[in-house]
């Protein structure tokens, strides 16, 4: 086998794994800085109590996020080797910058947050927790600075054989970052308020008195998170798709399994996708919609795969430079999909919370446990569509996947590590989510005191 | 100075900073089966490192980090070439990262039992992995002109490589044993002492085997840069006199002379290294240099400036945090955690 091929599903399996744990961690510890900010300025024990509660949620995300983000920054290194001579001397920087300025912040004060609660004020804790939550989103916002260069190169110039970083400001503020970033952000608030909320509903149908309080309002914050989280998360990916179809255009092409150029440009809602020949064989279209969401007008044409791929060779000679469409456009149906229905769960929980008719509305409750995940997919789904839309390239431009991989490694090396990651995620995954569920329908009384 | 060289100077210092808190950390890991018994004093003993570990693995991460950003070929030839040995630690990170967060999520003597020794293993492999690859680095291996390293795993696990490896373990659990000697009372830390003057004669024995063995198969004791025998002469001191604190009793200062032993093992390395940051068996023209290996100087400059910035707060706030978790603990400890 292909050690190209290997390393990139070695890589997916590692990438994908990290980011079911990783959203969570950013959603959540800023939800706990709220909850706990709100505990010192209320002074109301129960908000405590629910910093507490959630806080083993985060804390068992964290620890699986933790060390899977080990194998990434290891992997850059294990796989791509060529890719670090090319590019370390500019993705190399925001790695390094990451590790001092944010994960070095959050992992430290995380031991003082778990431990530090009878050493430390209740206000000084609470400025604890935020510091977490600053660490974990500024160690995204540098993680997807490297990963912008990967999608949009800038501040970069070509000399001695590789890329050298010409511009470090031109990096940090790459447009393709204040797109993705808020983009990641708000996912995660909203995978941390989803998540909560289908918790507490699980507690609110079981209805017990003692615990009703306690998941009413956990309830509440929840939603708000969820709500906030998924208005924004759709607005700012609209708008970087908008971006997007002016730097990728053909990630986005992709997405849409927008063939032919049209002007206007019609939108695809359902497709049955056939990559060889290069067309859809069957579609439901609906007319100007792609040109109303890519240029916010009902005329302005978008140029199809097939037109672009043309483009790709004249500008980079021979090859195919069209992604893997069917992963993209079903990617970016169930991402959007899931997005809006997101919305309307997450209007209706707030308004029914706000109204107090939750337990009226059993139904309601009963269907948001099964949509605590649905963030997640949509995440899983998004992140396909911007690291297989980048095809073929590893960095958008300037170098290929095939010439990034490790010469030093064989593909027997690779079966072995990658089924040994596999086996060890899979446990890891079940013991998460089986610890995930464990304390999640615990009793907040009893889970107390245990000092677990 | 160039930048170059700063930046092999504070290569030196994460590694540093990663060998001397991940050491203790590796060695209470490596100690757990052997001086704990009962559950309560695991978790005593767990907790003497629980709310700092995390934070110290960081100086691994931001260690590798900067290698990627000041000195990019380093990176990709170490890690690339180093496959499977990193694979291997890597898998050993993995289980005791997360058996300090999920051995105390189960009231199951099993459960718990299972991740203790995931916390075993996943203390001891990395620690002698380290210890493997940083004597093949002070050895050399078989880089090629295009600076790949194709040898695999097997030339990697040579004797010398090994015998550091066996090194790296004694220093780590002596200092291990030496840091749960300030960390915790009772039955436990009797326990500890005990253990800590064994290993101390181990880790002399082998020190000085491995020292001799260093000067007759490496040029690291007289590299004509820079002369690594300078700190490995202070390292032995060090290494004399945590032994005679140790023995007069004073807790404090042999972890801090076993700290120091490591600091300075890991100064002697670079040093004996310097200009070089791998060595190539094959041809001299195929080391990877401090000039060959790096970054252009505008990436130099710009790490240079986050790194003056936030080294410092990182250790102020890493301070404070042993500071806030000062206080001895013991099995009857009422807040254990995990």
């Amino acid at each position: 086998m292909d050690p190209v091929i290997l390393s990139r599903w070695q890589f997916a399996i590692t990438t994908i794994f990290h980011f079911f744990f990783v959203p969570v961690t950013l959603g959540l510890s800023l939800f706990l800085a709220v909850l706990e900010t709100k505990y010192v300025t209320s002074g109301e024990e129960i908000y405590k109590k629910m910093v507490k509660f959630w806080g083993k949620i985060f804390l068992i995300n964290f620890a699986i996020g933790v060390v899977t983000g080990i194998v990434q920054e290891f992997h850059f290194g294990l796989n791509w080797s060529e890719y670090a001579r090319f590019m370390g001397d500019v993705f190399g920087a925001p790695l390094a910058i990451e590790g001092l300025m944010a994960f070095f912040l959050e992992s430290t004060f995380i031991g003082v947050w778990i431990f530090g609660w009878d050493k430390l004020s209740p206000k000084a804790h609470a400025g604890v927790a935020w510091l977490i939550a600053i660490g974990s989103n500024l160690s995204a916002l540098w993680i997807l600075v490297a990963n912008s260069f990967m999608q949009n190169p800038v501040g970069y110039a070509i000399r001695n054989g590789r890329a050298e970083m010409t511009d470090f400001w031109a990096l940090v503020s790459n447009p393709n970052v204040r797109y993705q970033f808020p983009h990641v952000v708000t996912a995660g608030v909203a995978v941390g308020g989803f998540l909560i909320m289908s918790f507490s509903a699980w507690h609110l149908l079981k209805d017990k008195a003692e615990t009703r309080e306690f998941f009413t309002r956990s309830f509440r914050w929840a939603a708000i998170f969820a709500l906030i989280g998924a208005l924004l998360v759709g607005l700012i990916g609209h708008a970087q798709g908008q971006f997007l179809a002016q730097s990728q255009p053909l990630k986005i092409a992709a997405m849409e399994g927008h063939w032919e150029t049209e002007a206007p440009a019609s939108f695809s809602v359902i497709a049955i996708v056939n990559q060889e020949k290069q067309a859809n064989t069957f579609e439901i279209k609906v007319p100007k919609f792609l040109s109303l969401m890519l240029f916010n007008d009902l005329s302005t044409g978008f140029k199809g795969l097939k037109e672009l791929q043309e483009e790709e060779i004249a500008k980079y000679g021979p090859g195919n430079y069209i992604p893997p469409v069917l992963i993209s456009y079903w990617s970016s149906r169930t991402m959007i999909g899931i997005g809006l229905v997101m919305v309307l769960i997450a209007i209706l929980a707030v308004w029914w919370s706000w109204k107090e008719k939750l337990q009226e509305r059993r139904w309601f409750l009963r269907m948001l446990i099964l949509t605590g995940l649905l963030p997640t997919i949509a995440i899983t789904a998004g992140w396909l569509i911007a690291e297989t839309g980048r095809w073929p390239w590893i960095v958008h431009g300037l170098q290929k996947i095939e010439d990034a991989v490790s010469p030093a490694i064989t593909p027997g090396i690779i079966i072995f590590s990658m089924s040994s990651f596999l086996v060890l995620y899979s446990v890891l995954g079940v013991i998460g989510v089986s610890l995930m569920l464990k304390y999640g329908k615990s009793d907040p009384a009893a889970a107390e005191g245990k000092g677990e | 100075m160039d930048l170059n060289t700063l930046w092999f100077i504070l290569l030196t210092v994460l590694f540093s900073g990663f060998f001397f808190l991940e050491g203790f950390d590796y060695g209470v890991g490596i100690l757990l089966p052997f001086v704990a018994r009962s559950d309560r004093e695991r978790r005593a003993v767990i907790n003497a490192i629980g709310p700092v570990w995390d934070g110290n693995e960081v100086w691994m991460i931001t260690a590798g980090g900067a290698m990627f950003a000041a000195f990019p070929h380093m990176y990709a030839t170490l890690f690339s070439g180093f496959y499977l040995a990193l694979v291997f630690m890597l898998i050993g990170l993995i289980i005791r990262g997360v058996a300090f967060e999920f051995r105390g999520k189960r009231d199951d003597p099993k459960w718990r039992e299972t991740w203790d020794w995931a916390i075993y293993y996943g203390s001891l492999i990395p620690a002698l992995i380290w210890g493997i690859t940083v004597a093949n680095l002070m050895r050399g291996v078989a880089i090629e002109g295009d600076l790949n390293y194709y040898g695999g795993l097997i030339p990697l696990l040579n004797p010398y490589a090994f015998f550091g490896g066996l090194v790296f373990l004694a220093l780590f659990i002596l200092h291990g044993a030496s840091f749960l000697g300030i960390k915790l009372e009772g039955v436990v830390k009797d326990r500890v002492k005990d253990v800590t003057g064994k290993i101390w004669v181990v880790a002399v024995v082998l020190t000085v085997a491995f020292l001799i063995w260093t000067y007759l198969a490496t040029d690291i004791l007289n590299n004509p840069g820079w002369d690594g025998l300078i700190p490995a002469i202070l390292a032995a001191v060090a290494l004399l006199l945590s032994g005679l604190f140790y023995k007069m009793g004073r807790e404090g200062w042999t972890f801090l002379c076993g700290g120091l032993v490591i600091i300075l093992a890991t100064v002697m390395v670079f040093s004996g290294l310097f200009p070089r940051l791998m060595i190539s068996t094959l041809d001299p023209a195929y080391d990877l240099t401090i000039y060959n290996a790096s970054s252009s100087p505008y990436t130099l400059k710009v790490i240079t400036i986050v790194a003056a910035i936030f080294l410092p707060v990182v250790l102020a706030y890493q301070g404070w945090t042993y500071w806030i978790f000062r206080k001895r603990l013991s099995p009857d400890s009422p807040d254990l955690h995990y």
